[in-house]
């Protein structure tokens, strides 16, 4: 390789993998064969049976060999998600409702778990525990920030119903 | 078992979930020995990836004992003590065939772009992912490596994403030797990017960043130059000028969607989710770089569209390099280095969390509380 005029020996490994052979624009073919060019030319893996819906991109015509099973979709946000995957990942009307519907899965996570008797415990999930102790200040002057948010947008909500009922 | 569970942005807990179940032949069920919290997963946390849906465990950093496999398994066995690979490949099809694991075209039904990714979301696959104290492993044939004799867990959990995509992220650069190199982020994969960029032959490296004991940390560890952002006028130009007004010959990205930096990308990337988040370090690096130069792409985005000087990269006749890391390719030349001392992951973490804390595990990542750069959660049956 090259010589440089500065001394990297202190730096263990310099210049290690600096050989040529080792093309940094790996992995770029060489060329290619015809059979690569036949679309699903290769020897696919066993196929997963279908368990669980599975939504599929329709930038492909099956469902992937293996897959995910994680949280099938389900109610509303399911009924969004369904919708999405009629467009192509090209397609804000792939994207965007996707994005709509977790929000809606947040809600409907809520509901489930009032649902079960379970009252989500918000200070630990969000961490605050960790927050509180290494950063006391931070987390007090975000608490005071939304308080002062909220109570700002409740005075401002008190002071137009206030104006409304004086009206009539 | 015990699983990580998404709730919702910034909202998770741990609860008690199915065991995993052998669905294909080719599957395994690992018991996680370490896993870890990657940046990359800070999007997901901060509800930014679509199809990221309410019960998901997250997790794609995880090494673990093989406790099953399916009848189609026959390179690994029970009782292996494994390192997985973040890439879920099956190393059949025409993309695995070529090395690109991260791409491959077998195990992602919901999208084209990316291959399946434990734990990623329905946009990688919807695959549960390491930070529970079980997990599926598809396709057992192809990644999970054994950890090699002698080689510490905590350097083997980091060669499942954080030390390849360093890596290759200065692979992809193409370094000539000489070369003066430029990393934005400081994070675990920058500082690791900034530390193999020598292995090319750079001569000279720099990272960037705003937090200023990653920096530190960088400076010792990587052996580079490191600078704070918020002391310069401009990052661009502040490299113009250390380059003799040339502009540095590779430029990294190893931040992605939660760049800070540029208030126009952050509001309209992070706040209001306008663009697949903030491109603040992808657009420093085009107009950062040489002209003729190459900017290669670490950082994860989402799958929509991001605002960056693509006129740039035109004009500077620039070659841009980008894909998720391909692990199971990289992994011999790795744990060479790992095993040689030439490398020493283990060094990156700072905080060894109990899985049943991953809600503050990632409260304090996130927020970079307690000086942390790498947390690695560990299971009940890790610690006895």
């Amino acid at each position: 390789m090259e010589n440089t005029t500065k001394d990297y020996s202190h730096i263990n490994g310099w210049g290690i993998d600096a050989d040529p052979a080792n093309d940094p624009t790996y992995p770029m073919k060489p060329h290619r064969t015809d059979d690569e060019q036949k679309g699903y030319s290769w020897e696919r893996p066993t196929q997963q049976s279908t368990s669980v819906e599975v939504l599929h991109s329709n930038e492909r015509p099956n469902v992937t060999a293996v897959f995910g099973t994680s949280t099938p979709p389900s109610g509303l946000s399911g009924m969004i998600r369904r919708f999405a995957f009629k467009y192509s990942e090209n397609s804000y009307l792939h994207w965007l409702p996707l994005i709509f519907a977790d929000r809606v899965n947040v809600v409907e996570g809520v509901v489930d778990d009032l649902a079960h008797g379970h009252i989500p415990n918000i200070f630990a999930e969000k961490g605050y525990k960790a927050e509180w102790k290494h950063d006391k200040i931070g987390l007090l002057t975000k608490f005071a920030v939304g308080i002062v948010l909220v109570g700002g947008v409740v005075a401002l909500i008190s002071a137009k119903a206030g104006k409304s009922e004086d009206d009539d | 078992m015990l699983a990580m569970n998404y709730r919702g942005p910034k909202r998770i807990r741990v609860t008690q979930k199915p065991m995993p179940e052998i669905l294909h032949p080719e599957d395994a069920i690992v018991r996680v020995t370490r896993s870890c919290i990657c940046g990359s997963d800070l999007h997901l946390y901060n509800g930014n990836v679509p199809d990221t849906r309410v019960g998901m465990t997250f997790g794609h950093e995880f090494t673990g004992v093989i406790e099953e496999v399916g009848s189609e398994v026959t390179k690994v066995k029970v009782g292996d003590h494994v390192l997985v690979p973040f890439n879920i490949a099956c190393g059949k099809c025409h993309f695995c065939k070529q090395g690109l694991f991260g791409n491959c075209h077998e195990s992602n039904p919901q999208a084209t772009a990316v291959g399946g990714i434990y734990g990623y979301s329905h946009t990688a696959g919807g695959y549960d992912g390491g930070q529970a104290e079980y997990v599926r492993v598809p396709y057992a044939n192809v990644g999970p490596t054994v950890i090699p004799e002698g080689m510490d867990p905590d350097d083997a959990v980091l060669l499942t994403d954080v030390v390849p995509t360093g890596y290759q992220a200065a692979e992809m650069g193409g370094i000539q030797p000489g070369d003066t190199v430029v990393v934005f982020g400081a994070g675990p994969v920058g500082i690791m990017a900034a530390k193999c960029c020598w292995f090319f032959g750079a001569g000279r490296v720099i990272i960037i960043d705003q937090v200023d004991y990653r920096l530190e940390f960088a400076k010792n560890y990587a052996q580079c130059e490191a600078y704070n952002f918020n002391d310069m006028e401009d990052p661009v130009l502040f490299i113009k000028k250390t380059t003799d007004w040339m502009g540095a010959d590779v430029v990294i990205d190893a931040v992605g969607a939660e760049a800070a930096g540029n208030a126009m990308q952050t509001i309209t990337g992070r706040k209001l989710l306008l663009q697949a988040g903030s491109a603040t370090a992808v657009h420093w690096a085009i107009n950062s770089v040489k002209k003729g130069g190459i900017v290669s792409i670490v950082g994860v985005y989402g799958p929509t569209d991001n605002l960056v000087p693509i006129g740039n990269v035109l004009n500077k006749g620039l070659t841009i390099r980008a894909n998720q890391a391909s692990v199971k390719r990289l992994l011999p030349r790795l744990i060479d280095h790992v095993m040689s001392g030439r490398l020493n992951p283990k060094a990156l973490i700072t905080h060894r969390i109990p899985l049943e804390e991953v809600a503050d595990g990632y409260r304090i990542f996130s927020a970079k509380l307690d000086n942390c750069i790498k947390p690695v959660l560990i299971s009940p049956s890790a610690r006895m």
